[in-house]
């Protein structure tokens, strides 16, 4: 256990490095910087028109379809990874059961295939 | 050992600090930019216990696509939320008093009746010397086969149900037709005609 954790004390100086660094470089302009504040500086700049509107606008739902499609295929990776270190010790009856797995995802990838959800017009 | 603990608590400080943002933040991207914050806590907790797997998983899925999938419906609804957060003074009060109750009952539950089962066996994520996510191998694929299966199954109808309900073809669009396009003959697409002088061509 504690050796498991020395082993991800390298990532744990890595992330206070960089929180460090990051922090220093919100901090440090707030202290040092000229400050001469205008409103005029904070708005919107439309090349010189008054702004329209907000910066929100609607995305196309396709976008959404195609990270769910990436999410569920993700996962299917994600639960190979057990499955292929410890297939030596498993066996043949965890081979299949992972083939039935992948088998099941193969048809709804046929499904979507099919259906043209992969393409983009 | 001290750097555990010192670990520990800085994950969870940022990690409910972090998920009180979340909650109160004005923008609701900013909201989204602290969820990633807090999963990332999450996973640094899920490295003390020993769960490895279940961290990266943690940093994988929800990082990478959920978190994603946040910001796309936060941009694509497209909804005024300083608009929606108007009434909430009006709330204030009655949710302040279901949570305070909520939260009376889990102190009152935990500190008076909560013990483990004699027969409880304290699970380790890295059993008899094995790395957590091999200990995770050899039980998923056999011993919880039907639990691995419906896991499958769940994702089928995730994928199915995201098609159904979002995919509507446009008409008139011309898409590509790889094989179609590069197996046309000039036979299909050219003719000769013999125009004859002061005529013009059909």
């Amino acid at each position: 256990m504690e050796k498991l954790l020395l082993e991800y004390l390298p990532i744990l100086i890595f992330i206070a490095v960089g929180a460090a660094i990051t922090i220093a470089l919100v901090i440090v302009p707030y202290v040092v910087a000229p400050k001469s504040p205008d409103p005029e500086k904070l708005s919107a700049y439309e090349c010189g028109f008054n702004a329209f509107g907000d910066a929100r606008m609607k995305f196309d739902i396709r976008y959404y379809l195609v990270s769910i499609l990436f999410i569920i295929f993700d996962l299917e990776v994600a639960f190979l990874f057990p499955w292929a270190i410890t297939l030596g010790a498993t066996g043949v009856f965890a081979f299949w059961s992972m083939v039935v797995f992948l088998g099941v995802l193969t048809i709804g990838f046929i499904y979507e295939w099919k259906k043209g959800a992969l393409e983009w017009e | 050992m001290i750097l555990q603990a010192l670990a520990f608590y800085l994950f969870a400080t940022v990690l409910l600090a972090s998920g009180v943002v979340v909650v109160t933040s004005r923008n609701p991207v900013y909201s989204v930019l602290f969820l990633i914050l807090a999963f990332f806590n999450a996973a640094g907790l899920f490295v003390l216990l020993g769960a490895e797997f279940l961290a990266m998983i943690l940093v994988i899925v929800y990082v990478g696509a959920v978190a994603v999938l946040f910001l796309f419906v936060v941009m694509m609804l497209d909804v005024d939320f300083a608009e929606l957060k108007k009434g909430v003074q009006s709330y204030l009060l009655p949710g302040l008093g279901i949570g305070g109750l909520l939260f009376a009952e889990l102190v009152i539950a935990v500190s008076a009746h909560w013990h483990f089962a004699p027969h409880a066996v304290p699970a380790a994520a890295t059993p008899k010397g094995l790395t957590n996510t091999a200990a995770l191998g050899h039980i998923l694929y056999t011993d919880y086969i039907y639990y691995f299966q419906a896991a499958g199954l769940v994702l089928l109808v995730a994928m199915i149900g995201a098609i159904v309900l979002t995919l509507r073809h446009r008409d008139g669009v011309r898409r590509q037709k790889a094989w179609t396009q590069i197996s046309r003959e000039p036979s299909d697409a050219m003719a000769m005609v013999d125009a004859k002088p002061g005529e013009g061509v059909e």
